[in-house]
């Protein structure tokens, strides 16, 4: 089936969030929809999917237009979508979660024979070994994601749409996701992959069309070189790697020792972890959401409390302090989830700023706050991080992602520290964006503090790493130099000891890997008319 | 639509507006609006009930009753009725709440203004409590309960002790707030320790309270003698709130209080630090804890500070307007006041006017009961509307076309 999308615009108030956009998506092709976060990609597919109305523009399906009024009637047409965030019932088997919305009933009983018939014969068809009877709960995440491509493929989708689909896997599940991206292809399945990951990109993409500010920028077969993608996606040229000195380590700083933590079942989170990081390092914790880093990250902190072990910063225990404890002694924390922990959106950007800071004596007098040193700070820290905000007074709700990240790293990194720690410090961020995150961490590494990257993503953490420690199950299986094989990583990653996984590298390496980033010829092409590059980028904020 | 659909669906208010903070479930989302929303929409909510005022009296007055009976032959005599029963019960609940211009002597033009600030003087208090708790992320619902509590310590000491002028009163009004503060003390506690819900215990502590000033009447130490009624006796005038204005009207010094407390408040939630702490738990407590405010500390601070603010609203009413004890003292003044809190959108200066507005409407309704027999009901039915038009911000928007201000774009 050809999918055609003709001058596709949609308004929300003011902010236009997909304008004029052209999209062939052919029959059998894997087409990429590259931009930033905000660019307006997930808009699009939303119109696609029947979930937004467009303003203006049509579809066509073979070159017949139609339109969609709610996902129904797009399944209908042959259009699947899978979203980020699954939406699955986790008590449910794969066979009941397939039918669920559609279910064929025998009498007053559901035919789940008929469920389970369908789901083997596709699981079999592109070979994804997903069992029918298996609860989704005991599923990896991998293979949750494939459950849900079956249900679109039972939905007889002939135009798959895939929304950040690599975002919680492995390196080694990605690969296999892009085995079966190739089998739909070769079944001929159009897939419309989004992401944001250039080398994922090159890696599967038959066709590129680049998305920025809601237009399209540019389009780019997969020989394009990744700098070349990430400027059309950015507008500007960007410099993807930090170009870090090599580490000047100074003692050792921070030592974790035995770390035992539960996870609110009961279940051992961080489950005897030893780690230890020196002055001017970076140590980066790598491993697959879920795998006891968060735990450990909060720990640290005193947000959670350990059951057993000790966390000492130059020489002092840091367990049982207490979260203000843990501040005073000089520990910044970035935590993952900014909109939950790192920013209380209805509040000012400048209140925002001195959240924890508000008790020392720069910002109080008696019980009073000192507003002045408090506008006077968010004056100084809006303009040394850059971050684009209409007034230090606006609530720090009404800022992109990336631009509130910038006020909580400013918060933590604006008074002398002992420690930093953050936790995914990029998740959710542009290109752009993480660049500037990762220079100033790394000025902060140079300026002698020990530093602990919390990441699940392999990019960051062969980008800032000094060391890097992998965790699984709460354990950590090995520590490593920053410059490791990302194969090895990957393995260590699923649990593979560093041993086996040097091993398992060298003969089966990874696909993702395998391209040259300067190898391309310049085919990255702009469309015409680009928008300016220089503006100030939307003040709205996608959750 | 199968259930993937309709989840799909209701994702999409949850990506077109930043999310509120962490704030428990639905009730903390509905909590959040009616809490942050705009002025527009209190003034709107109290048009729209007023309107709806206007056709309830209409309904029930027999003259329109009767024109409608023949209103296709002569609709000019229903829709006179109608102008003349509105007209007539609202000028009424004007001439009770503000200035009766009718009047014959300059005391009676002037004292319905006076009824409605004495009115008001312990909703505003009250109020000003329940805001405070919303500022702070917690629903007290117990205000009833700390109002009584309140009354009793500030009525025994005023009854029972025999001090010098001045001393007492101050004695009697720092009871009255200390009682309200443990009252929500306990809740606050308890939610501290325990995680239990303020809501729940809360209200359970006003039916506790009500039991308790009930039994407590019952003894000799508060019985007023000779009578049987359930009474105490009357406080000392030393414990008295003086008069305002003299003995011929019921205003008393507890308003100059009550609106300095509103300012307390003020500072307190703008210009303090216990402020800003409690203001950015009661946003987003999980950012809170992250910075290092302790969530359980201001939990307590706050129910002991809004219990001492519904404290000194029994204190007053008890000190300045009824004298002595009984089972009723506190009115329905601990649920106006959540009422108020909602109006005045938790901002002190909001719940000074949502006071006045109530205290006036109260006041008001007597008069129009008096005058052209429109039941006091209907004030009640007015401040009800209110509620739910301020609890359902999208109603009043679609009544008056108005756009959703969180609505805004989404690009992902």
């Amino acid at each position: 089936m050809r999918l055609e999308l003709r001058g596709i615009t949609k308004r929300f108030g003011s902010l236009v969030a997909n304008d004029s956009i052209d999209l062939v998506v052919e029959p059998g092709e894997i087409h990429c929809l590259l931009g930033e976060n905000g660019a307006g990609k997930s808009t699009l597919m939303n119109v696609l999917y029947g979930l937004h109305t467009p303003d203006d523009g049509e579809l066509l399906l073979d070159d017949r237009a139609v339109t969609f009024d709610g996902p129904g009637e797009a399944m209908a047409a042959g259009i699947g979508m899978v979203h980020q965030h699954f939406m699955l019932v986790p008590v449910f088997t794969v066979a009941e979660s397939v039918v669920l919305g559609h279910e064929r009933t025998r009498g007053p009983l559901l035919d789940l024979d008929a469920a389970r018939a369908q789901v083997r014969e596709i699981s079999d068809r592109y070979g994804f070994g997903v069992d029918p009877d298996a609860r989704i709960e005991d599923l990896p995440v991998g293979v949750q994601q494939r459950v849900e491509i079956i249900k679109a493929l039972v939905g007889d989708a002939r135009v798959l749409i895939l929304d950040e689909p690599t975002a919680v896997l492995t390196p080694q599940e990605t690969d296999e996701l892009i085995d079966i991206m190739r089998q739909l292809k070769a079944g001929g399945t159009s897939v419309v992959f989004i992401t944001h990951k250039l080398r994922e990109v090159r890696a599967v993409a038959d066709r590129i069309t680049v998305i920025r500010r809601g237009r399209v920028v540019g389009t780019a077969t997969p020989d394009a070189s990744e700098s070349e993608l990430a400027s059309l996606m950015v507008g500007r040229s960007v410099s993807l790697g930090v170009g870090k000195e090599p580490p000047r380590r100074g003692e050792e700083h921070l030592v974790v020792a035995d770390l035992v933590v539960r996870d609110a079942r009961g279940a051992r989170a961080v489950d005897g972890v030893c780690l230890s990081v020196a002055r001017g390092e970076v140590l980066a914790v790598a491993g697959v959401d879920g795998n006891g880093q968060s735990e450990l990250a909060e720990a640290v902190l005193g947000l959670v409390p350990a059951e057993s072990g000790s966390v000492r910063l130059g020489g002092a225990e840091l367990l049982g302090l207490g979260v203000r404890g843990v501040l005073d002694a000089g520990v910044g924390f970035v935590p993952e989830d900014r909109s939950s922990d790192g920013v209380v959106a209805t509040m000012s950007v400048a209140e925002n700023l001195v959240l924890d800071l508000v008790r020392s004596p720069e910002y109080r007098r008696g019980l009073s706050l000192r507003r002045d040193a408090v506008r006077a700070n968010a004056e100084r820290r809006v303009q040394e991080f850059d971050v684009r905000t209409t007034s230090v007074d606006a609530p720090v709700g009404t800022l992109s992602g990336g631009n509130q990240q910038k006020v909580v790293l400013a918060r933590e990194l604006s008074r002398p520290l002992e420690l930093f720690v953050a936790s995914q410090p990029t998740r959710g961020l542009d290109v752009g964006s993480i660049e500037f995150v990762h220079r100033r961490i790394v000025a902060e590494r140079d300026a002698g503090t020990p530093v602990v990257i919390v990441s699940t993503e392999l990019d960051e953490v062969v980008e800032l790493a000094d060391r890097i420690a992998v965790m699984y199950r709460g354990r950590v299986v090995g520590v490593v130099e920053g410059d490791t094989d990302r194969d090895v990583l990957g393995l260590m990653m699923a649990g593979v000891p560093e041993d086996e996984a040097r091993r398992q590298a060298t003969s089966h390496p990874t696909r993702t890997d395998h391209l040259d980033d300067q190898g391309g010829r310049p085919t990255a092409v702009p469309t015409s008319a680009p928008p300016p590059a220089s503006g100030r980028p939307p003040a709205e904020e996608t959750p | 639509m199968s259930a993937q659909q309709a989840e799909a669906h209701a994702e999409e208010p949850d990506q077109q507006s930043p999310p509120p903070g962490r704030e428990a479930g639905r009730f903390g989302a509905a909590l959040a609006a009616a809490r942050d929303g705009s002025w527009l929409l209190s003034l709107l909510a109290v048009v729209l009930a007023l309107v709806v005022g206007a056709v309830l009296i209409a309904a029930a007055d027999p003259r329109v009753q009767e024109t409608a009976t023949y209103l296709t032959a002569r609709p000019s005599d229903f829709f006179a009725a109608v102008g003349t029963a509105v007209g007539g019960a609202y000028t009424a609940l004007l001439q009770g709440a503000v200035v009766d211009w009718t009047a014959d002597s300059p005391t009676r033009v002037v004292r319905p203004i006076t009824e409605t600030l004495t009115v008001a003087t312990p909703l505003v208090a009250a109020g000003l409590g329940v805001a405070l708790g919303f500022r702070a992320g917690l629903f007290n619902i117990g205000a009833q309960g700390q109002i009584i509590l309140g009354a009793v310590l500030a009525g025994w000491i005023g009854f029972a002790l025999d001090l010098p002028v001045g001393l007492h009163l101050l004695l009697a009004l720092v009871g009255g707030v200390l009682g309200g503060a443990l009252w929500g003390g306990i809740a606050g506690g308890l939610k501290a320790r325990t995680g239990a819900h303020e809501v729940i215990v809360t209200i359970m502590l006003n039916y506790v309270a009500l039991r308790l000033v009930e039994f407590l009447l019952t003894l000799s130490a508060f019985q007023r003698e000779g009578q049987a009624n359930p009474i105490s006796p009357p406080v000392a005038d030393s414990a008295h709130l003086p008069p305002l204005l003299g003995a011929g009207f019921r205003l008393h010094a507890g308003l100059l209080l009550v609106l300095l407390a509103a300012a307390g408040v003020w500072w307190l939630l703008e210009r303090s630090t216990t402020g800003f702490g409690l203001r950015a738990v009661g946003a987003n407590p999980a950012a809170a804890r992250t910075a290092g405010i302790s969530v359980p500390r201001s939990y307590v601070t706050v129910m002991l500070l809004s219990g001492g603010l519904a404290g000194l609203a029994g204190a007053v009413h008890l000190l300045g307007t009824e004298d002595s004890l009984t089972a009723g003292i506190a009115g329905s003044f601990g649920f106006d006041a959540i009422t108020v809190a909602l109006l005045g959108r938790s901002r002190p200066g909001g719940v000074v006017l949502a006071g006045l507005l109530f205290g006036a409407l109260q006041a008001g309704g007597v008069s129009m009961q008096a005058r052209t027999g429109t039941p006091i009901d209907i004030v009640l039915v007015v401040q009800s509307l209110i509620v739910l038009f301020i609890a359902a911000p999208p109603l009043v928007r679609a009544i008056f076309r108005l756009r959703d201000p969180q609505s805004r774009g989404a690009r992902a």
